[in-house]
């Protein structure tokens, strides 16, 4: 039997823990364990996006005390914040770099899972979940962007629901739906708006979930190189405290990177959108959707006998499935080793995305 | 325990009541989500919006200020338009909106054409395209000028 506790904090503790059952989680913290090897490094990645997420929905939440959801006040109110609150400007400006980072080092995440190989069974549901995560966020990056209603939002946001209206069969009812009627207008904004601040963080939540859930069954992947080498015995720490106070410094950076861009480089607001004006010159998405972008650009107007769009829509989506199949057809070998062909395609599309993305800053 | 059976009015095959109890339970909860989603996915599909009404616009703008070689946009109901006066003097309109992916065009002084900028699309005066990803031409209106004033209705 355990000795009775003495302290003030001990007694407290174990008054809580009487009500709440905590000690119960103790065994789980400690079976946590993260692996050590030349790879590491690659492990604190999803703890970033995490810890990314919390701030966007801090900032997010504290944007919609102000924020007006509707096209004759959205830019005005996003104005408002911007010009006359107090530090209005800085937690927008937060909301805005934060969002980039976030999808920046998603994208680093992704890679390295896939170049490592993190997605071998049993983890295919990890990779699962993980692309839905992934899916989802860039549904908040789509979404939010139109909030604030100015020239750029609104053109991007035409030109990215016209790409649903291309699907053969049902495009034009999604498109539909997805802009609340046949063009972007306020009911496209409300819709958006309902999407950004409680549909999409809503299932980001419970694929989260999911995800890490996932993660603390099996463990972390441990690279198949370094498994080989190692013959099984790889050197491990708990992941509480010695993992975790290596994350803590991550997170701190990232926040110190994110609070000097905002302060250094705030948040644009650009002009307010105007349904009956041209486009302007020099249009571009954000940086995320420039490889696309890019690529419909050269597209012709029609391949192979079907619209050029329509054409990249379809081989986006048909990739986005081979994507989505990889754990099944990155088979490993009988001796355990794994041919060389997805790693080569990790590459080549890390290649891809990177050249189409300058081509499409610099046009 | 012996289940008590009877018999299947279409098949007349003996069903057990545990299976009917089953079935019952399956099909109660099955028509219950389809009762829940039904609604909520039609109450998200907007409703039909009415065809735009608007046969025919007379525009703020008079011939005298639309200079050779410029474009405006206008509003034909709800959809923006494009009125264009060639460098030979000729007044044109056509819907604004890029047949690529619905990017509304401009006129483009210095290759005297219509321009897109999102995806670099371009058509010609006569709002046929030329150049770039868009696969139809820009609907065309018919433009009449009546004393200086500039009518443009549906073709």
């Amino acid at each position: 039997m355990t000795a009775p506790p003495v302290g003030r904090g001990e007694r407290l503790w174990a008054w809580v823990d009487a009500r709440l059952g905590l000690s119960a989680i103790t065994p789980l913290i400690r079976k946590k364990r993260v692996p050590v090897h030349r790879h590491s490094i690659w492990y604190f990645l999803g703890g970033m996006v995490l810890f990314l997420f919390i701030l966007q929905v801090c900032t997010g939440v504290l944007m919609l005390f102000y924020y007006r959801p509707s096209a004759n006040e959205a830019f005005d109110s996003v104005q408002f914040m911007m010009t006359q609150v107090k530090f209005g400007w800085l937690i927008r400006s937060i909301h805005v770099w934060g969002a980039n980072l976030m999808i920046f080092v998603l994208f680093i995440h992704l890679f390295s899972v896939w170049i490592l190989k993190a997605y071998r069974a049993p983890r295919e549901f990890t990779w699962f979940s993980g692309l839905g995560l992934l899916g989802l966020t860039l549904g908040l990056g789509f979404t939010g962007y139109l909030l604030p209603w100015n020239t750029l939002s609104y053109f991007a946001t035409r030109v990215g629901t016209s790409m649903a209206t291309v699907i053969p069969g049902i495009g034009p009812f999604v498109g539909r739906v997805l802009r609340s009627g046949n063009d972007v207008t306020g009911a496209t904004l409300t819709r958006f708006y309902a999407l950004h601040t409680s549909v999409l963080p809503g299932l980001v939540f419970l694929f989260l979930a999911l995800h890490v859930l996932l993660v603390q069954q099996h463990g972390m992947s441990i690279p198949p190189g370094v498994e080989r080498k190692s013959k099984g015995k790889v050197r491990s720490v708990p992941f509480v405290p010695n993992f975790l106070l290596h994350d803590l410094i991550g997170w701190l950076i990232a926040l110190a990177t994110i609070a000097a861009l905002a302060v250094f480089i705030p948040a644009e607001l650009g002009k307010k959108a105007d349904m009956f004006a041209s486009a302007p010159a020099g249009i571009k998405p954000e940086w995320y959707f420039m490889a696309p972008y890019q690529t419909l650009k050269y597209l012709p107007a029609t391949l192979l006998g079907i619209p050029g769009d329509a054409f990249g829509v379809i081989v986006g989506g048909v990739l986005g499935v081979v994507f989505l199949l990889i754990p099944f057809l990155d088979k490993p070998r009988p001796d355990g080793t794994h041919r060389p062909v997805w790693r080569t395609v990790a590459f080549a599309t890390l290649a891809y995305l990177i050249v189409f993305t300058y081509l499409g800053l610099r046009s | 325990m012996s289940e008590s059976r009877s018999v299947s009015p279409l098949s007349g095959e003996p069903i057990s009541r545990k299976r009917f109890i089953d079935w019952l339970l399956g099909t109660t909860i099955g028509g219950l989500i389809i009762a829940v989603l039904y609604p909520v996915a039609s109450y998200l599909v907007p409703p039909p919006a009415g065809e735009s009404s608007v046969n025919s616009v007379t525009l703020d703008v008079k011939l005298a200020d639309l200079k050779p070689n410029s474009g405006q946009i206008f509003k034909f109901g709800n959809e923006p338009g494009l009125l264009i006066r060639t460098p030979g003097g000729d007044v044109r309109a056509f819907s604004a909106v890029c047949t690529h992916l619905g990017c509304i065009v401009q006129y483009d002084p210095a290759h005297q054409g219509i321009w897109c900028p999102c995806h670099n699309g371009r058509y010609s005066l006569q709002g046929a395209n030329i150049s770039g990803p868009p696969p139809k031409p820009l609907t065309p209106y018919a433009v009449n000028v009546r004393g200086g004033e500039i009518v443009v209705s549906k073709a």
